[in-house]
């Protein structure tokens, strides 16, 4: 529960600094909102890692294919990072980087989900008579 | 080492911002460029540290 304030804290106050140096120095408020970003997430991180912690003991507990859940917990991340890079981008007014940002995103996401989407294709094939 | 970064970017901001106005009113254009163009470097510098780590830190938790 203490993280929850400190983001809240740290998000307020960059908010802050942001807001006073945007009308003379755009680029270094851009700057402080990629560091804002970062520190949120590094202080969430260790909430999540208990989480995916969690996940893997049950795919070993139950004998899902590890490797899918690796592949869904990548996928994951690629779209937190894309969702990152393309939001720092449109804050600085280039809406157009950051929709190839989203597209290279997506193009990704699905390369790599094609052994997911074979793997059910497979299986409705078998299943059909 | 969250705050403390943010804090310290928006010093250098603030900073560039004074010598930025100050060497304007002054008549010399050329340096005030340079100076802006100091700041924006060394706060890349800083960040980039931050952002390497989000990437390793990124890599490490989602199995990449």
């Amino acid at each position: 529960m203490v993280e929850i304030l400190q983001v809240l804290g740290l998000g307020i106050v960059a908010t802050v600094l942001i807001v006073i140096l945007k009308v003379q120095r755009p680029e270094i408020a851009v700057q402080i909102s990629i560091v804002a970003g970062i520190m949120v997430f590094l202080i969430v991180l260790g909430k999540l890692s208990v989480v995916i912690e969690f996940l893997n003991s049950y795919t070993r507990k139950v004998n899902i294919d590890a490797s899918n859940i690796s592949l869904l917990l990548k996928i994951i991340g690629i779209a937190y990072i894309v969702e990152f890079g393309a939001e720092v981008c449109r804050d600085a007014g280039e809406s157009a980087i950051a929709s190839k940002i989203e597209l290279a995103g997506k193009v990704v996401i699905m390369v790599m989900a094609v052994p997911i989407i074979t793997s059910m294709l497979d299986l409705i094939v078998r299943i059909m008579p | 080492m969250g705050i403390d970064l943010i804090f310290r970017i928006a010093a250098i901001g603030i900073l560039v911002s004074v010598l930025n106005a100050l060497l304007n009113k002054s008549g010399r254009e050329e340096q005030a460029m340079m100076t802006t163009l100091a700041g924006l470097i060394v706060v890349l510098l800083l960040i980039v540290k931050e952002i390497v780590n989000l990437f390793n830190v990124i890599k490490a938790m989602f199995q990449f």
